[in-house]
């Protein structure tokens, strides 16, 4: 199932400064709330957001239960080789969801 | 949806018997009263989050399920050509069951009789997917209710319900959306309640809905007791609400806060 939607230029210039947005369907539950039988439902969220470029961290970011639901990242980055970003999510269960694109960098 | 009693109260019981119908010139969708944030998420397709239930439809459209072991691809090829055009014209007449049919409905039944797979319950993940996923087929196209004379009790129906006062507010959807689309209920534009953007992401609701359970909002927001999923009620509903918007566009999937 496609969980995540990215998106990033195909193309750039060198030393140019690109727009980088992911997304994930993601409940992030935070644990807080009652089921309809009063139980707690069981926190779920996603914890750690992180994207490499060509294998390089160049953006991460530390999730908490305030955010919501099929969480938006949105961030830039210096296009410096054509190459691949990868983006990973990673839930409290240690679960990793993962996405790619590719930027050809002129 | 929670509206303030005495708001809502003081606002609509004007005493509205029925309310004129909107004329077509002024018909617009919900997402022109949406605030200018709101609308750039809807409008771009890496930001609108009910593209992850597109992408999501996608993926089952080409996986096989059921006894037969068929994806839906297997039978009807491309989306983009099979299905362009079809949500504009639902909900139609279904020969199969002699009574008319909504989308998601139509959907499950090629599920479970040609697929032979388990019915998906309404509101799940899978057949909000792939309603999403065939909704989208057709954004841009405009509402065009089939010219059905089958479908005409039904459409009749959903107007008489459209006009009903229900509820212990004792309002109808009429008394909102006719007479008052201009007016706002506790923060939102009331609208004029197209369907025009269905299934939509909501903020609130922080995933995707239908467009029934939009009207179960407004029908538990008045205190009736909302009619059933799939009900030929609801469908009857859907009816009206079409032939009300022919010629908008479709927007699936739009965003709502
Ligand atoms: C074994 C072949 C087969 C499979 C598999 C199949 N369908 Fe169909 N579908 C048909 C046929 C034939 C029709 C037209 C007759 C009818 O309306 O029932 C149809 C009609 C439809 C319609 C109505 C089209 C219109 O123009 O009104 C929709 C929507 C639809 N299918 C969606 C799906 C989806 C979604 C799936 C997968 C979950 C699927 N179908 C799987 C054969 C199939
Ligand atoms: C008391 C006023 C009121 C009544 C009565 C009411 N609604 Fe609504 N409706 C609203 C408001 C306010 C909204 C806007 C949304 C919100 O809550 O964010 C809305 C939204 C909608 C929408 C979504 C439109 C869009 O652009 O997404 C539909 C469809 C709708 N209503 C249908 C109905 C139907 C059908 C009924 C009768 C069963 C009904 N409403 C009764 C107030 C009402």
């Amino acid at each position: 199932m496609s969980r995540t939607l990215v998106s990033v230029p195909k193309t750039a210039r060198a030393g140019e400064v690109i727009d980088i947005r992911a997304m994930i369907a993601h409940p992030m539950e935070t644990g807080y709330r009652m089921g309809p039988n009063g139980q707690a439902i069981p926190r779920k969220i996603i914890r750690h957001f992180a994207c490499d470029y060509d294998g390089e961290e160049v953006f991460s970011a530390e999730f908490h239960p305030a955010m919501s639901a099929n969480p938006f990242v949105a961030f830039s980055t210096v296009a410096t080789k054509t190459g691949t970003l990868t983006f990973r999510w990673t839930d409290d269960d240690g679960k990793v969801e993962t996405a790619s694109a590719e930027i050809a960098v002129s | 949806m929670r509206f303030p009693l005495a708001f809502a109260a003081a606002q609509l019981c004007a005493g509205i018997a029925v309310a004129q119908e909107i004329p077509p010139s002024e018909r617009r969708s919900g997402t022109n009263f949406m605030s200018a944030e709101t609308q750039a998420i809807q409008a771009d397709d890496g930001s609108n989050p009910g593209m992850l239930w597109v992408l999501q439809g996608g993926s089952l459209w080409d996986e096989p399920a059921g006894a037969s072991r068929r994806s839906c691809a297997s039978c009807h090829g491309e989306a983009a050509t099979s299905m362009r055009g079809v949500a504009a014209r639902y909900p139609a007449f279904d020969a199969a069951s002699g009574a008319s049919i909504d989308l998601a409905g139509k959907i499950d039944q090629c599920r479970m009789t040609r697929q032979h797979a388990t019915s998906l319950p309404r509101e799940s993940e899978e057949l909000l997917g792939l309603t999403a996923y065939v909704g989208h087929q057709s954004r841009g196209m405009p509402i065009a209710p089939p010219d059905d004379a089958r479908l005409d009790a039904a459409r009749a129906e959903g107007k008489r319900l459209f006009q009903t006062r229900m509820g212990q507010l004792d309002l109808s959807c009429s008394s909102c959306h006719d007479a008052n689309w201009r007016g706002r209920l506790g923060g939102s534009a009331v609208t004029q309640a197209h369907p025009t953007g269905y299934p939509i992401y909501r903020l609130e609701w922080q995933t995707i809905g239908s467009l029934q359970r939009r009207m179960r909002g407004c029908m538990v927001g008045v205190r009736a007791e909302p009619f059933a999923y799939g009900s030929a009620e609801f469908v009857a509903l859907e009816l009206y609400l079409a032939e009300r918007a022919a010629g908008l566009a479709i927007e699936t999937p739009a965003v709502r806060p």
